[in-house]
């Protein structure tokens, strides 16, 4: 199994980077390096065994439904990089067509 | 007196601050001079609030005045990891694309310093977004080791290890999420803990990988640590994944400080070959010396431990692919190309190429890979089955040993830029520590000499079950105390390197007088 320079554009494009030429080849080397290296955790074969997904047990939290008071406006958009009407402006969201 | 009060520890300068030898504005200043004097060759800090730190020491001298209750280490300065949300001071999480950001709320990490009357100095510097073991990763630049300014402090809490050891903050406060805490405390010699998971609130962290990151505290001292471990501790409503149980005792146990009659399990795989000669010596006289004190012992075998790396290096980046997906410059932080013609799609890859790093956007792209259809149960699925071997060979050490011990890191500080694009040797600086994140259990780095090759710091790694966090400050505040009795005092005292910080600072300062 080794990590093409196709499949790198392919995470790029998932993982919304914006990767040069450059990043791409120089990525690619490195990311096969490491997906060999920890690939080893295949060694472990049984299938019986269960996955731990935390380490600590955890349980469902419940607590009472009551009204507290969220971030005001002014602030939750003081950091905004653009805002407009009290809201967040972000760019077009659909396709020119 | 000024420079003095800054080589005190945590504990004296709480208990000549309870009784009012010194108010809370000096000691507060003291270390604020020698930040000045000392971090433009260190780079500990990417913030400095030096108003609202005098503005909160201040409080806590009139609070004493008044009669106040206040807590042990009211009025003594810390230095925060830049991971902690503080809504009086930027958060950048040593990342382009939070430069500047100005968070709206405090972690409850923050939170409780501020209550228990901790100084904030400022914020600490890191690899971005704790992905690293250098510093290197820091988009602002890279911390030095005072040992040795030429090397690096450790990471990814490397800006709090070298404030504590270069004497800018008798405290700091990191994160461990694969050996952040414990691996920059060992190459600095001094001491750091990661506590049980879910013992410290993560609630205002900026995440990384959520079902690992934990706080805890890095000081020069096991007592300080303690007393810092106990104010940020106990369950957080706010955190769904903090354990609703008692603060382990662990003042008490660092008092204690006595393993007579404790086993202690020297674990068979971490050591041998890939491990420093000097390191390895270190570890083997610490071992001896726990012997000596009264304690019991045993080899223990965990094998799956060599799995260990390989598991946390999919674990953790694919929690950080989805964690970091937050990051699409929309709310908040960096937008870049939003020139009215763009998409929201093409804004945010352009964000994210602008503002990450080259660490960040591996392991974004990493987790993506190892989370992909078609390769989630080969790589993450399985990832997850080690987890639970690892946990297995804990529980199996467990009954050996009431501690289990290591050498804390493979080597002893490495030179800034020797490893900085070669991410395997990079993540191989957290072979030992990775365990226990994947574990969840507690565990302590307490400085236990220096390498005879390099004359560097070696830590010896302390871990302990689930909640007996109590256990590693009894086992290490003992092997402190003998050691400083067979040193003659705290290792970095031993520094050259410390004491040519010390003289420069000193002409720093000598000049500033003479020109006034």
């Amino acid at each position: 199994m080794s990590i093409t320079r196709d499949e790198v554009a392919h995470l790029a494009r998932l993982s919304r980077l914006a990767l040069s030429e450059d990043e791409i080849d120089h990525f690619a080397g490195q990311l096969d390096v490491i997906v060999a290296a920890v690939a080893r955790v295949q060694e472990v074969t049984a299938d019986e065994i269960p996955p731990t997904t935390h380490a600590v047990p955890r349980v469902n939290v419940f607590r009472e439904d009551r009204l507290l008071p969220c971030l005001p406006a002014g602030l939750a958009l003081s950091q905004a990089p653009a805002a407009e009407q009290s809201r967040f402006r972000v760019p077009r969201i659909l396709g020119e067509d | 007196m000024s420079s003095e009060l800054t080589r005190l520890t945590a504990a004296e300068l709480g208990a000549i601050l309870a009784d009012r030898t010194i108010s809370a504005v000096e000691v507060t200043r003291a270390h604020l001079d020698r930040i000045a004097a000392t971090d433009s060759r260190v780079h500990a800090f990417l913030h400095v609030a030096g108003e609202s730190a005098l503005a909160a020491a201040a409080a806590v001298d009139a609070s004493r005045a008044a009669g106040d209750p206040l807590g042990p280490l009211a009025g003594v300065p810390l230095a925060l990891k830049d991971v902690f949300v503080t809504a009086d001071m930027p958060t950048t999480c040593g990342s382009r694309i939070l430069e500047g950001w100005q968070p709206p709320y405090d972690a409850t990490v923050t939170a409780r310093l501020r209550r228990a009357g901790v100084v904030l100095l400022g914020k600490a510097n890191m690899d971005e977004f704790a992905m690293g073991s250098s510093t290197e990763n820091s988009a602002f630049g890279p911390s030095r080791n005072p040992w040795d300014l030429s090397r690096v402090p450790g990471g990814s809490s490397g800006g709090s290890a070298a404030a504590v050891t270069a004497y800018q903050a008798p405290l700091a406060m990191g994160t461990d999420t694969g050996g952040s805490i414990r691996q920059p405390a060992a190459v600095c010699g001094i001491v750091g803990v990661k506590p049980t998971y879910g013992g410290s609130s993560r609630y205002g962290l900026v995440a990384f990988a959520s079902s690992l990151d934990t706080p805890g505290p890095l000081a020069r001292t096991v007592l300080d640590a303690a007393l810092l471990h106990e104010a940020i501790s106990g369950h957080d409503p706010c955190d769904s994944t903090s354990v609703d149980a008692p603060v382990p005792p662990v003042v008490a146990a660092a008092r204690q400080a006595d393993v007579a009659g404790l086993r202690v399990g020297v674990v068979t795989e971490l050591g041998g070959e890939g491990y420093q000669p000097g390191v390895l010596a270190r570890f083997g006289q610490a071992v001896e010396l726990l012997e000596s004190l009264g304690a019991k012992v045993v080899e223990v075998s965990c094998p799956h431990f060599r799995y260990a790396l390989p598991a946390y290096y999919l674990i953790a980046p694919s929690e950080a692919s989805s964690n970091l997906a937050r990051f699409d410059g929309m709310r908040y932080g960096l937008r870049a190309g939003d020139d009215g013609t763009r998409s929201a799609d093409e804004v945010m890859s352009l964000t994210r190429e602008a503002g990450f790093g080259a660490e960040v956007k591996r392991r974004i792209m990493l987790g993506t890979y190892a989370l992909s259809s078609g390769y989630y149960d080969a790589y993450y699925g399985k990832a997850q089955q080690v987890r639970t071997l690892i946990i297995r060979d804990f529980d199996a050490a467990f009954e050996q040993a009431d501690v289990l011990v290591s050498p804390t890191t493979p080597t002893t500080a490495f030179p800034i830029g020797e490893r900085a694009d070669d991410p395997m040797a990079m993540y191989l600086a957290d072979l030992c520590t990775i365990p226990s994140d994947l574990a969840g259990n507690a565990a302590l780095s307490v400085p236990c000499g220096l390498a005879p090759e390099d004359g560097l710091p070696v830590g010896l790694q302390i871990m302990a079950p689930v909640l007996a966090d109590d256990r590693l400050y009894r086992v290490g505040a003992a092997v402190e105390a003998a050691l400083q009795q067979h040193w003659g005092g705290p290792l970095l005292a031993q520094s050259s390197g410390i004491a040519a910080l010390d003289e420069a600072a000193g002409r720093q300062q000598g000049g500033r007088c003479g020109t006034a």
